[in-house]
């Protein structure tokens, strides 16, 4: 009895044995590779291809991530994380940062202690039905039987959205993106409702994409971007300004294939700055000079990186939208590199 | 065996010394359980470090005032009232009872199931304990959540949908007009009351008043029954005659509660296809039945073999005495067989009700709303507090454990060998 409770201690203490939490950039380098947590399997954000080598949108932006702090884009290791297990995942320890289309919230930034690198997709929620229920608003939604990932805001939305407009509705709750869309396709729920990019993205993995409506209706904000643990600035500096680096070299015209031209001097003394000719901001940020230049030389600007994993060249088609630069009429907008 | 008690004799006159500690018999068991309290000890006080240090490290605090917030999310299978605007606590509740629900339906589920398979799989008949070999030998070596997600996809593939059932040439229709089986759940007729007494209200919950009376009704007749049983018994004992009790059983278990629905004007509601569903009725959503199947076909297996090996633990002896003394072959599995069967069924029974009702747990993978996934799943995301919520996750399951097993255990005394 007493040895068993002794072993049983023994265990519960390795399970809890946390790593100590500093330096995410020293732990990173240590390791020599990025652990990412992304979605495990949405087409044109994260998915696994044929050769088992993961490509999206969100995984290309870990990619960017590990080639500014590890000079490889390859070195990543991808977490698959669902709605329910990621915040835990990045506050274990487990993953370095969350690229998985999650929304920044007030509690979640707060409450959860968490902090968002940025927003890098501009999303909001809506709804698929299919075409021959004949439905045109989602004010006809009353008494539906919905599809909802667990765990996200969009089941919250989704409460609050058939509150307020005095509607019921059955709730099915779903697991994963996938579990959703069997779900769906089977008609064990009339609609599933998620992020319109997601949907964009399940509807282009149906046989028939046009059997399905996507509701005009976008009843929530969701602001998607990289997340990282609260508490380590530095790390997330060199996450948030990644990103910006992508940002800002499409709005000054870098991209994968010039970028190495570029690097070695241009008459802009921002994409100098930026790809390391000039100045020293990435000994600022605890990286390299060159951070910048190996972060778009990874998948290019994030123009590129959406145009290869959701845009028009790709099944899922989505327009730029409000993910545009803000130079051309979207939200895209990077601090300056000074 | 002399001198043995000599060493021992002299040993007690020697004066203590450190190293008897661990060479001395008499002091041994002592030190090494010593030894291993204060590392037990010292294992618990690093856990409890480490956890305050990480969570002071991640700028957390450890408060259950999560619970009283407003949960904000839907459930969809509900026993008790329940919305959106109601608190964290409430919506475990709603996840608690879902999970006794599952917990007593599966049990019962597996039980029957259980004792039909292990009887029949020692039936002469070959093709019937063949049958049953192979069940038993499917359905526990493959995993339990593996059946669940298989249960789970036939409800949502190969059953129609609601509007299979609309319009002139409906491809499917309903089990008598009253039932019917879709891929969003089967619906039930469900039992309805022209007179409401209201309800009790306890504050947490408020159980309807016509289902307490029908409840209470039921269970004095029940009473008033094992009475008039416990008489006849006398009688018999006493004057060697029987009288005869079936009518009267008949009549008292049958005629109050008839007499009860009656006046409270009983009759059912049927299902009817109304928009995008069936709307009125009883509906028992896909995945309960996924989950109530999965578990109870599954826990049936294990439950068969307890059975057989009961069975089997009374020798043929028994049998063939109890015929020799002219008992019929009912009167000898219920009065001799049985009695000493269940000696050896109910313990390991209770190990299986045990893993049913913390395998309703698995309910996550199919989207039944257990506790799991409200408390555990739904809450713990939406409020961050992991740590809290799933200590309590683990001190809920563990007492709902202990009541089943301190039942169990008080129902084997009953059944258990009466040693005089």
């Amino acid at each position: 009895m007493k040895k068993s409770l002794f072993l049983v201690t023994l265990g519960a203490a390795a399970l809890l044995s946390s790593t100590a939490m500093a330096g995410t950039l020293d732990e990173v380098k240590a390791r020599g590779k990025l652990n990412c947590g992304v979605s495990s399997g949405t087409a044109g954000f994260s998915a696994p291809d044929a050769k088992g080598v993961w490509q999206g949108f969100d995984v290309a932006f870990c990619r960017a991530v590990a080639a500014a702090v590890l000079g490889d884009p390859m070195k990543v290791e991808f977490v698959p994380t669902t709605g329910q297990t990621r915040f835990t995942a990045l506050a274990s320890g487990e993953i370095d940062v969350l690229s998985r289309a999650t929304t920044w919230t007030f509690s979640r930034d707060t409450d959860l202690k968490l902090t968002f690198a940025g927003t890098n997709f501009y999303d909001g929620q809506a709804f698929l039905v299919k075409k021959e229920l004949g439905v045109s608003s989602a004010k006809d939604l009353n008494g539906a039987t919905v599809c909802i990932q667990s765990g996200t805001t969009t089941e919250l939305n989704l409460a609050e959205y058939f509150r307020i407009n005095k509607m019921s509705y059955e709730p099915v709750p779903v697991d994963s993106s996938a579990e959703g869309e069997r779900q769906y396709q089977a008609g064990a729920c009339d609609v599933y409702t998620s992020d319109g990019s997601n949907l964009a993205s399940v509807r282009a993995s149906f046989k028939n994409p046009p059997d399905h409506v996507i509701l005009p209706e976008i009843v929530s904000k969701e602001p998607l971007g990289p997340i990282v643990r609260q508490g380590d600035e530095q790390w997330a500096d060199i996450v948030h300004w990644t990103q910006n680096a992508l940002f800002a070299a499409e709005e000054l015209g870098v991209t994968q294939a010039n970028v190495d031209q570029l690097a070695d001097g241009s008459d802009n003394p921002e994409i100098n700055r930026l790809l390391g000719k000039e100045g020293d901001l990435g000994k600022m940020l605890g990286l390299d000079a060159e951070w910048a230049r190996r972060a778009v030389a990874a998948g290019g600007n994030y123009g590129e990186i959406f145009a290869a994993n959701l845009g028009d060249d790709t099944p899922i088609r989505l327009a730029r939208g409000l993910n545009a630069p803000w130079t051309k009429g979207g939200l895209l907008y990077s601090q300056p590199f000074r | 065996m002399a001198n043995a008690i000599t060493i021992d004799s002299r040993g007690l006159n020697r004066p203590f010394r450190l190293n008897m500690l661990l060479n001395d018999s008499r002091y041994r068991s002592c030190t090494i359980q010593i030894f291993v309290l204060m590392c037990l000890m010292l294992g618990i006080a690093w856990l409890v470090d480490n956890t305050v240090r990480n969570l002071a490290l991640l700028g957390k605090d450890f408060s259950f005032s999560f619970l009283w917030s407003t949960a904000g999310y839907d459930i969809n299978q509900r026993l008790i009232d329940y919305d959106t605007q109601m608190t964290h606590a409430r919506a475990a509740l709603v996840g608690l009872l879902n999970t006794v629900v599952l917990a007593v339906l599966s049990c019962v589920l597996a039980t029957v199931i259980g004792v039909l398979a292990g009887v029949l799989r020692l039936s002469g008949n070959s093709i019937v304990a063949r049958l049953m070999t192979v069940y038993v030998e499917v359905f526990r070596n493959i995993p339990l959540l593996l059946w669940i997600l298989v249960f789970g996809a036939i409800m949502s593939e190969a059953v129609p949908a609601p509007n299979a059932f609309k319009g002139e040439n409906a491809t499917a229709s309903m089990i008598l007009g009253a039932a019917a089986i879709t891929n969003r759940g089967v619906f039930i007729p469900e039992p309805l009351f022209a007179l409401d007494l209201g309800t009790l209200n306890l504050g947490v919950f408020e159980p309807s008043l016509n289902a307490i009376a029908a409840i209470g009704v039921v269970i004095a007749c029940l009473l008033v029954n094992r009475a008039l049983v416990r008489h006849a018994d006398r009688v018999q004992s006493k004057t060697g005659i029987r009288p005869v009790t079936w009518w009267k059983t008949i009549a008292v278990l049958l005629c109050p509660p008839l007499l009860l629905l009656w006046v409270l004007g009983f009759h059912l509601g049927y299902p009817e296809l109304r928009g995008f569903n069936f709307q009125g009725g009883l509906q028992l959503r896909n995945a309960l039945i996924a989950m109530w199947l999965g578990l109870g076909i599954y826990t049936g297996a294990f439950i068969a073999e307890n059975v057989r090996a009961g069975i089997l633990a009374i020798s043929r002896g028994q049998t063939e005495a109890a015929s020799a003394l002219g008992l019929r072959p009912g009167k000898t599995m219920r009065l001799v067989i049985l009695p000493q069967a269940l000696r050896v069924i109910v313990p390991p029974l209770i190990s299986q009700y045990l893993n049913i009702t913390k395998n309703t747990s698995l309910g996550l993978a199919v989207g039944y709303m257990d506790l799991r996934s409200t408390l555990g799943g739904i809450t713990i995301n939406q409020t961050g507090r992991e740590l809290e919520g799933m200590l309590l996750l683990m001190l809920i399951y563990l007492a709902l454990s202990l009541i089943i097993s301190g039942s169990m255990n008080a129902y084997n005394a009953r059944v258990g060998l009466k040693e005089r």
